[in-house]
């Protein structure tokens, strides 16, 4: 037996004819946070949901605090906190009254569940709304109700499926700082985001996952290193030349390479020859008579390292709908630019 | 890690544990019920309204055919109460239908709370909410002329044996709730089941008024039993004194209690073990 909090080897789920999982591997030391990255529909809420003993694995093995996720349920849910993608939390129900009952539940008896239950509202700045209704809390004052009630039975080890998903951007921020303080006091945490920077923002290491299997894992640095090099980063003047840039520089890189023609941005991975090629797509660009509105050479995000990977951006899976297969990201951008 | 044990052996808490998270869950479940004015509304309006209306518009059609020492509100209401009391279960599966929708589901069952705990405190607080209807629809039947004709005893018996019925339907409704997981199929199905279900009974007209095919079914169908049991304990005499064809193939006190009890065990069992069962995987 290894000695990680959470030890994972060869897990495969299916549910009819998907394969949400095709033999998932991981290790989590303890103390650390593992950042789950993926898409919609990659399989990061059924690894969650089987790490958490709600759902059985069809093959492979699993660990949580040593205890096996099947055998042993009864024992790992006393070690465990969860906070699922919903606010899990009982509207109708004060926010002490649900952090009481939670305590309650984990057997603490009534009235240490009552001062921890206070404890955590002060910590979440929610003690001002102990005594109100749930249902009269903004979005982000249930997610941290939620995350509050995960924590009432002192986990050793907390799982977050997306913890930000649907926040606005200040509430976000709110509950990065809130995680970050968490794991300061050893907390080991599994955390899925299909968010690339809360990854980067949160995780010591970052396992990529797509289609129901780990693609890549590593520390956000090994992860980006992975791009090679620089990416050159391009936004034209004009958004409706977008397609028409991106079909004169793309080529100029090693390989690969993005465009978003909603926001007029282009992304080429550019490898050690950065200079070279930016000044080689300045010089085609302006033969082809497109402006811009900014070209530069950065250092690659794991926006980057997603498309490499995958070969599609992080959220086109869940965004297959929308109109432009890049709206997503292009929401995204905007709220990047919203905190900035 | 030095993880030895194979099967997890019970707490030495397991029976207080098990009682406590009951508990936490009943208590939750009564507090919400009292915080949703739709729902508390939805619950009081409806049987007084179902008491008003069959008084009002059926009675004068019931007259026609009871003897004339039973008055048709003493007649309809057993059958109004245990419809009540069937009704008033659908709460529970448009109840967890809702905590599954919103995740809560998930929480409690990635909590180390008995696996029993959520369906037993739901079934446990509706069905508080059963016994709370039936005592205001008997109120509210009193003022327009409801009376008993036996014992007390006989009346709290009557009692149970309508709470009895709610709480059977409760995990009836149960397993609706889980299985179809959102709150309007679940609505849609326990209606579609059980308005038939409730109508083709001795509820509110007597089974032998109807079409020959359907007489058969009425006869066997549970409702018409539970109805039978309670119309027995509250009319009394007045039903074995009585000469009319309405009660001749009315079965002796004996064998509805027996009846009455096999088909509320049965069921109860039956969909206890669904419920549960689907809980688990749910």
């Amino acid at each position: 037996m290894s000695d990680a909090a959470i030890d994972v080897e060869g897990l495969e789920k299916r549910f009819g004819k998907v394969e949400a999982l095709r033999g998932v591997d991981l290790q989590v030391p303890p103390s650390t946070v593992l950042g789950l990255l993926g898409p919609n529909g990659a399989g990061k809420t059924t690894a969650v949901r089987i790490l958490t003993t709600l759902l059985h694995p069809d093959a492979g093995r699993a660990t949580v605090a040593g205890y096996d996720v099947v055998r042993q349920a009864e024992q790992l849910r006393h070690v465990i906190g969860l906070a699922g993608q919903n606010a899990a939390v009982d509207e109708n129900l004060t926010g002490l009254e649900n952090l009481e009952m939670v305590g309650r539940l984990y057997h603490i008896p009534a009235a240490e569940a009552r001062r921890r239950g206070a404890e955590i509202l002060e910590r979440f700045e929610l003690s001002d709304a102990a005594n109100r209704t749930a249902k009269t809390y903004s979005g982000g004052m249930r997610r941290r109700l939620d995350l509050g009630a995960s924590l009432v039975g002192n986990p050793q080890i907390l799982f977050l499926d997306e913890p930000t998903t649907g926040l606005d951007p200040r509430s976000r921020l709110e509950m990065w700082d809130i995680i970050r303080e968490l794991v300061k006091e050893g907390t080991t945490l599994l955390l899925t985001t299909q968010y690339l920077d809360e990854a980067d923002q949160l995780a010591d290491k970052i396992a990529v996952i797509d289609l129901g299997l780990v693609i890549a894992e590593g520390t956000s640095d090994e992860l980006k290193a992975r791009v090679g090099g620089e990416v050159l980063a391009i936004r034209v003047a004009e958004r409706e030349r977008a397609a028409a840039a991106a079909g004169a520089v793309l080529g100029l890189g090693p390989g690969g390479g993005n465009v978003d023609n909603n926001s007029g941005e282009i992304n080429v991975p550019v490898g050690s020859d950065g200079t070279a090629i930016l000044t080689e797509a300045v010089r085609r660009l302006d033969a082809e008579g497109i402006g811009l509105a900014d070209i530069a050479l950065r250092r690659p995000t794991l926006d980057d390292v997603f498309m490499t990977l995958t070969g599609h951006a992080a959220e086109s899976a869940a965004e297959a709908e929308e109109p432009s297969q890049d709206g997503g990201r292009s929401r995204k951008r905007e709220r990047k630019r919203e905190q900035a | 890690m030095s993880v030895t044990t194979s099967s997890p052996p019970k707490a030495p808490g397991f029976v207080a544990n098990t009682v406590s998270d009951w508990w936490v869950m009943t208590k939750r479940n009564l507090t919400t019920y009292l915080r949703k004015p739709d729902l508390l509304v939805f619950s009081t309006i409806q049987p007084v309204m179902f008491v008003l209306l069959f008084v009002f518009v059926f009675g004068g059609a019931f007259e026609l055919f009871l003897p004339g020492t039973i008055s048709y509100v003493d007649f309809l209401m057993p059958g109004i109460f245990v419809q009540t009391g069937i009704f008033a279960a659908t709460q529970t599966g448009v109840g967890l239908a809702d905590d599954l929708q919103k995740g809560l589901i998930d929480r409690f069952r990635s909590l180390p709370m008995a696996r029993s705990a959520v369906l037993a405190g739901r079934t446990s607080a509706d069905t508080v909410s059963v016994g709370f209807q039936t005592v205001l629809m008997l109120v509210v039947a009193y003022l327009v002329g409801y009376r008993i004709h036996t014992s007390v005893l006989e009346a709290l018996f009557a009692f149970v044996v309508i709470i009895g019925v709610g709480y059977v339907f409760t995990w009836v409704s149960a397993f609706a709730g889980l299985s179809l997981k959102t709150i309007e199929a679940v609505q849609a199905a326990l209606f579609t089941v059980v308005f038939p279900f409730v109508f083709v009974s001795s509820a509110f007209v007597p089974p032998e008024t109807f079409d020959a095919w359907l007489q058969p079914i009425a006869d066997n169908n549970p409702v018409t039993i539970w109805v039978d049991l309670v119309r027995v304990l509250t009319l009394g005499d007045l039903i074995t004194e009585s000469d009319s064809p309405l009660f001749k193939d009315l079965p002796a006190l004996s064998t509805l209690l027996w009846q009455s009890a096999a088909w509320a065990a049965g069921l109860l069992a039956f969909f206890y073990l669904l419920g549960v069962r689907v809980y688990r995987r749910t």
